[in-house]
């Protein structure tokens, strides 16, 4: 139970499943996707598709190339007889900020949070542009490597980073893949060529498919679905103006922000996830959050080690909860991002029961 | 008949997504696509005198509402940058370029563009440049081609540099923000090409229409059987695996009729759409009714698909002429 609670609600993690995360999956659906994390996490908890409380996914239409495409994936989760559940047009880690909140409310004791992209059908560089602002930005077509890499220029100018420690980010987050059986690029990556100078494709992450899947329980209920609850002890999001020439490209100020107001900056955390699709992201979150080499970054891999639009905050989540359920960690801070050069940022902070 | 799901022989097709959004401009965008226009860049200036170019209708900071237009330089300087080797396509050069954050002479912050330089070592972070304007302007802010290596070393925004600072390019100055003719919105044209595949569920289903054959799935716990199937059943939450043939006739459950007529549609209204539930489906799909006057389909009419040469669906279903289904037959599936 957490030591303090600053909110109405203890809420915890329980559950935690993904896939595993392939360059590409031609043969299944997003239902026939998703449907397997589905069964594993309520198969952990013992929870029947009914008994749960609430449901919330996250996704993106532009990845799929059609509407309303999470309507299709309710069909894994058993939406009949009728279930409250909603979808957020983002990352899971929203989906689930949406379902604590329901749970918080009282109206719900456990959700389900799910999340998925296929990013294979499309070109997911170019489509990420379509997220943009249509009137300065969009017409431009600036792709997603293209926006870090003008962050890493920005990095590299300020003296907080330089090539060298780029490469090291990647080849650390690919190393520590290899004990992660999900990830979709494990052990030695070669550094390789510019995809958008300075950064070369060892700094950016692998384009994929995947999926990932969370129960988060309140209090007793809690207690009952898991032998060591994750407690979710804070939760925040923040985020930045959307024009890049507004913003100071070598800060995170809404990490930072919300950081504080989840109360992460109380107490030492011993691991943290965080999703930084690219390598000088790592540099500006680690900053943001004044994290030292005493802390465990991206045990996981990270998003360099498997990126599935839409999945891969809700997995940095999941995976901290993971290691306080298997004992491995006391505290432990998730973050998730969406937009492009960190502009929306969520963090979490996690922690055990002390024995 | 029941049979094992053979295993997938996966489909593809192309899917382009095209979307030309009509977008409205407010009044500070519109002076500013209008400005680009005629070759003038306007910047918009906050309480704490800050001035944002590309211009914002309300302070990021304070979230005041901001209409106090300045007319800034076309030159400026370079605080970020990116070597774009391989240019994608709709990118503003189809040869390599330097993506740019340019802080404009004038200007408190930077707009994202392209810089045309000859390679990544005649780009650095404080290099001088300036707008190269397209030959011809609409009012985007694809009026700006590109930018490009100024001749002017001085960086006026540098307090050091005495000839810099000196330089009036570097004043902002008020502007009424009214141009003849304004531009008052533009068209986002965009378009997305996918490769689509459609799953395992799916793929079966199709492959097996194209031998005219309609297949849908049992659910193992429920054993409802799904036409089309899509790999799940909506009830239980699990995979349906188990291929059932369904029809080839059914009966309608429920229609309407289309009194108006869709764009790029050959097909003469009034017209009945219906649901029809196929012989040991669970659940009805629809489709067009024909062969039989519209004001003349009711509940319970037994249908069946008719074919057409080189199909790869049933083009519409047309009365069997058995006699109408019991209510009762359907009642479930309506």
């Amino acid at each position: 139970m957490p030591t303090t609670s600053r909110y109405a609600r203890d809420v915890a993690v329980v559950a935690f499943a993904q896939s595993d995360h392939l360059r590409r999956t031609d043969e299944l659906s997003e239902v026939e996707m998703v449907m397997p994390v589905l069964h594993e996490v309520l198969a952990a908890t013992g929870l029947k598709a009914g008994e749960i409380g609430f449901t919330c996914s996250g996704s993106s239409d532009y990845l799929a190339g059609r509407a309303f495409s999470f309507t299709m994936t309710l069909d894994g989760v058993g939406a009949w007889p009728p279930i409250s559940e909603s979808h957020v047009e983002m990352d899971g880690a929203w989906a689930l900020y949406e379902a604590w909140v329901k749970i918080q409310t009282g109206e719900a004791d456990t959700a389900l949070v799910y999340a998925y992209g296929k990013s294979s059908p499309g070109s997911v560089r170019d489509v990420l542009t379509r997220q943009l602002d249509p009137y300065y930005l969009a017409p431009l077509w600036p792709d997603s490597v293209a926006l870090a890499a003008l962050q890493a220029r920005a990095l590299i100018d300020a003296g907080q980073t330089d090539e060298a420690a780029l490469a090291a980010v990647g080849a650390r987050s690919r190393a520590a893949a290899r004990h992660n059986p999900h990830a979709q690029l494990r052990g030695s990556v070669a550094q390789g060529d510019y995809q958008v100078a300075p950064l070369r494709t060892g700094d950016c992450p692998p384009v994929g498919d995947g999926a990932a899947a969370v129960i988060l329980a309140a209090g007793d209920s809690a207690r009952r679905l898991c032998e060591r609850p994750a407690w979710i002890t804070g939760i925040d999001h923040r985020i930045e103006a959307h024009g890049l020439g507004l913003r100071d490209l070598t800060d995170s100020p809404s990490t930072r922000l919300a950081a504080e107001r989840a109360g992460f900056f109380d107490a030492p955390v011993d691991t943290a996830e965080l999703h930084a699709p690219f390598s000088s992201q790592e540099v500006v979150l680690r900053k943001a959050l004044g994290l030292g080499d005493e802390v465990t970054v991206n045990p996981s891999g990270g998003a360099l080690a498997a990126n599935p639009m839409m999945a891969a905050g809700l997995i940095r989540i999941g995976e901290a909860a993971a290691r306080i359920h298997r004992g491995a960690s006391d505290r432990a801070v998730a973050h998730a991002t969406s937009g492009p050069c960190l502009q929306q940022n969520l963090v979490a902070v996690l922690e055990g029961d002390r024995a | 008949m029941t049979a094992a799901a053979s295993p997938p022989e996966v489909l593809r097709a192309p899917l382009v997504v095209e979307f030309p959004f009509t977008r409205s401009l407010g009044p500070v965008q519109s002076a500013f696509l209008s400005g680009l226009r005629d070759r003038v860049v306007l910047g918009v200036t906050t309480s704490a005198g800050t001035v944002m170019v590309p211009p914002v209708e309300y302070d990021p900071v304070t979230a005041e509402e901001l209409r106090e237009l300045v007319e800034v330089a076309p030159t400026g300087t370079v605080t970020t940058w990116a070597w774009n080797g391989s240019p994608r396509p709709h990118q503003p050069l189809g040869t390599p370029f330097a993506w740019v954050l340019v802080r404009l002479d004038g200007a408190d912050t930077a707009i994202l563009h392209a810089l045309d330089a000859p390679g990544p070592e005649a780009v650095t972070t404080g290099m001088r440049v300036r707008i190269r304007w397209a030959a011809e302007r609409v009012g985007a802010i694809t009026d700006i081609a590109c930018f490009e290596p100024a001749d002017d070393r001085t960086d006026p925004t540098d307090p050091t540099d005495p000839t810099g600072s000196a330089d009036p390019a570097a004043a902002p100055v008020p502007h009424s923000g009214t141009f003849a003719d304004p531009v008052t919105g533009i068209v986002a044209e965009a378009r997305l090409d996918y490769t689509y595949s459609p799953g395992r569920a799916q793929t079966a289903y199709i492959n097996a229409l194209a031998e005219r054959r309609t297949v849908g799935e049992r659910c193992p716990s429920c054993h409802k059987v799904y036409v089309p199937p899509r790999g799940a059943c909506p009830t239980c939450g699990v995979a349906t695996t188990d291929q059932v043939e369904v029809g080839p006739a059914g009966t309608v459950t429920t229609f309407c009729i289309v009194n108006i007529k869709a764009k790029n549609l050959d097909i003469e209204v009034p017209y009945v759409y219906a649901h029809i539930a196929l012989d040991g489906a669970d659940l009805a799909l629809h489709g067009r009714i024909g062969g039989i006057p519209y004001d003349q389909v009711r509940m319970g009419l037994r249908v069946e698909p008719v074919w057409t040469d080189g199909g790869r669906h049933p083009d519409h279903y047309r009365p069997t002429g058995e006699p109408d289904a019991d209510y009762d037959a359907y009642k479930e599936l309506i």
